[in-house]
């Protein structure tokens, strides 16, 4: 099974150092591991950094893997772009990136099946323009599950969705993080997520690490006043789940 | 969130996407058949008209027809209609993957000032005798158009090169440049003689007359050099498309495809530019045809490309023989007319959205 752990990242802007010294302990795969923050924090920067799509220094450690760093997908917040394209051919496009014009059966049985997993069987081919955003959204999923990803950073991807859709695909990526050993980080703003799906968290504040570990150790009281400015508190509910409460803003 | 009905699906997506990929072929097919058929069509016409039959004989079996009708044909018809096909599929590919690159729907060689950059070039020659490369003074004007055409071309591409410059930048500083050389260039109207005056307007509009088969070899040298490039890097272009960020995190090198193809595109732009003029329309409505026909995948997309724009430009050379009997109108003119009322009838029928 995979494993990912970061040494002392960095990444700047031209001029503006948007992440320094970012560490984390080794994460494994078959896990989900929340990275959360406030705004421009710095979690797009991270994802980016730890795809090798912007350039800085430190290390992206990873173990346990044959293909280095195309074992790692990030998944973009954007999920714009107007092609005129089909749902189905925007994921076989994500599938063939690299190879020949060919495609062949088993490849065009791997796109159904995905869309399948996803329910997006009856979009597959309605035009890309004619989607909602939470749609859109699930699409993008498709496209980076499509490319076997063992490390998927995944920037937001319940942003666009309602309830519904967001407990389904965090749901749905914790089942196939821990079926296929995949390590999953996902950017999410609401930490009642992070607590009911998430295995690890790391927090993200001036881009730097705040604090890395066990959701249920890293999600505190503390962590919300300083990080977040908000006095808050995490209890059970009836159900025996951990659930954030905010009480108002820190004074 | 797997069902059974999800999984029965799965035989049925997979004859879908067949299902849409053949029907694609076909219309390349079709339009292939439309090409040929226009360009046939086009050596008919002339002064002396010809049956289509009589110039397949001529074409296939040159032997078996008069030497009136086979240097018709061979000698002054067909290189104006290759010329047609070859600079209508150039410009068209160019406009097809300048809007591809720069995520811009009015990126084409007319609106990036490429055009405009060799209408200067040709002026300045036509009006004041200036060579920007002293050699083969005889072909003055197409090299001057050239040069100037490349300088723009190369211009937009350092541009896109230095740091902060985003795809929104470079169509600005392409119309800057439109502005540009078409102030520069009323200005040597304004100074021209009569004579000298006459010709640059007449350059400006646009002519596939002065064809001849060395300009047909080289279009179709640059076309057969180009198209396979682009073919090569058919689904990073198509990724584009998705936004810079998602093609990245495909795995695409965006800024190595993006100077790359603006290199190519250059060449593709320049050279017809320099041979016939101002062409306008098809660099810019020959791709979006395209697109409402097969969508932007590129293995269907750059084909589509090259067949629309050829077309296009091959059904003006006809048009602008027929409307007037006896006399050849400037074909830069007439491309608009002829595309406009289509490209509105694909535009108002097609149910999809383009851009």
């Amino acid at each position: 099974m995979v494993a990912i752990a970061l040494d002392d990242l960095g990444a700047a802007y031209g001029r503006r150092t948007v992440l320094s010294g970012f560490s984390t302990p080794i994460l494994e795969g078959g896990a989900l591991t929340a990275v959360i923050g406030p705004n421009a924090a710095g979690k797009s920067t991270l994802f980016k950094r730890i795809a090798g799509l912007i350039k800085g220094p430190g290390t992206v450690h990873l173990t346990e893997t044959a293909r280095g760093r195309d074992a790692v997908r990030y998944m973009p917040q954007d999920t714009g772009g107007n092609a005129v394209l089909t749902v189905y051919e925007s994921v076989l496009l994500a599938a063939k990136q690299g190879s020949g014009w060919r495609v062949s059966d088993g490849e065009l049985a791997e796109i159904d099946q995905i869309l399948a997993a996803l329910d997006l069987h009856d979009l597959a081919f309605r035009g890309l323009g004619e989607l909602s955003g939470g749609q859109r959204q699930l699409v993008a999923i498709a496209q980076a599950l499509v490319r076997r990803p063992e490390v998927l950073l995944m920037d937001e991807p319940t942003s666009a969705l309602d309830l519904y859709r967001q407990i389904e695909v965090l749901a749905f990526m914790q089942r196939r993080a821990r079926a296929s050993g995949m390590a999953v980080l996902i950017a999410l703003h609401d930490l009642n997520h992070a607590l009911r799906y998430c295995d690890n968290t790391i927090v993200v504040a001036n881009g730097a690490m705040q604090a890395a570990g066990p959701t249920s150790e890293v999600i505190t009281a503390e962590m919300l006043r300083e990080v977040y400015r908000v006095d808050g508190r995490v209890e059970r509910c009836s159900r025996g789940r951990p659930v954030l409460i905010v009480d108002s803003t820190a004074t | 969130m797997t069902s059974v009905a999800a999984r029965a699906s799965v035989q049925e997506g997979r004859d879908r996407y067949r299902g849409l990929a053949l029907r694609r072929i076909f219309l390349l097919a079709g339009l292939s058949f439309a090409l040929f058929a226009s360009v046939c069509v086009d050596m008919a016409l002339g002064p002396a008209n010809y049956t289509i039959a009589e110039v397949l004989r001529a074409m296939f079996d040159a032997d078996a027809v008069s030497d009136q009708l086979r240097v018709v044909v061979w000698d002054i018809r067909m290189p104006i209609a290759l010329m047609a096909v070859t600079v209508g599929a150039s410009l068209s590919v160019a406009g097809a993957q300048m809007q591809t690159i720069l995520a811009n729907p009015l990126a084409s060689p007319f609106t990036l000032g490429i055009s405009a950059a060799a209408s200067f070039g040709a002026a300045l020659a036509l009006v004041a005798g200036t060579a920007l490369v002293p050699i083969a003074v005889n072909y003055m004007v197409p090299i001057n158009a050239f040069a100037m055409a490349m300088i723009a071309a190369l211009f937009i591409h350092f541009a896109s090169t230095m740091r902060g410059v985003t795809v929104e930048t470079i169509v600005l500083l392409g119309i800057a440049l439109v502005f540009t050389f078409n102030a520069l260039l009323s200005l040597l109207q304004y100074l021209a003689s009569e004579q000298a005056l006459a010709a640059v307007v007449f350059w400006t509009m646009g002519s596939l007359t002065k064809a001849t088969w060395p300009k047909v070899a080289i279009t179709a040298a640059v076309l057969a050099v180009t198209v396979p490039l682009f073919a090569r890097q058919a689904w990073a272009l198509t990724a584009l498309r998705l936004g810079e960020d998602k093609a990245a995190s495909f795995g695409v090198n965006v800024r190595r495809l993006r100077l790359s193809t603006m290199m190519t595109v250059s060449l593709l732009a320049a050279i017809p530019v320099s041979f016939v003029g101002t062409i306008g329309f098809i660099g810019l409505v020959g791709p979006h045809i395209a697109r409402m026909l097969v969508g932007e995948d590129q293995r269907f997309f750059l084909p589509a490309s090259v067949l629309c724009g050829a077309l296009l430009l091959s059904v003006t050379s006809v048009v602008s023989k027929t409307l007037l009997p006896g006399a050849i109108l400037p074909i830069g003119v007439i491309t608009a007319l002829v595309g406009v009322p289509f490209f509105f009838v694909l535009i108002f029928s097609s149910r999809r959205r383009a851009w």
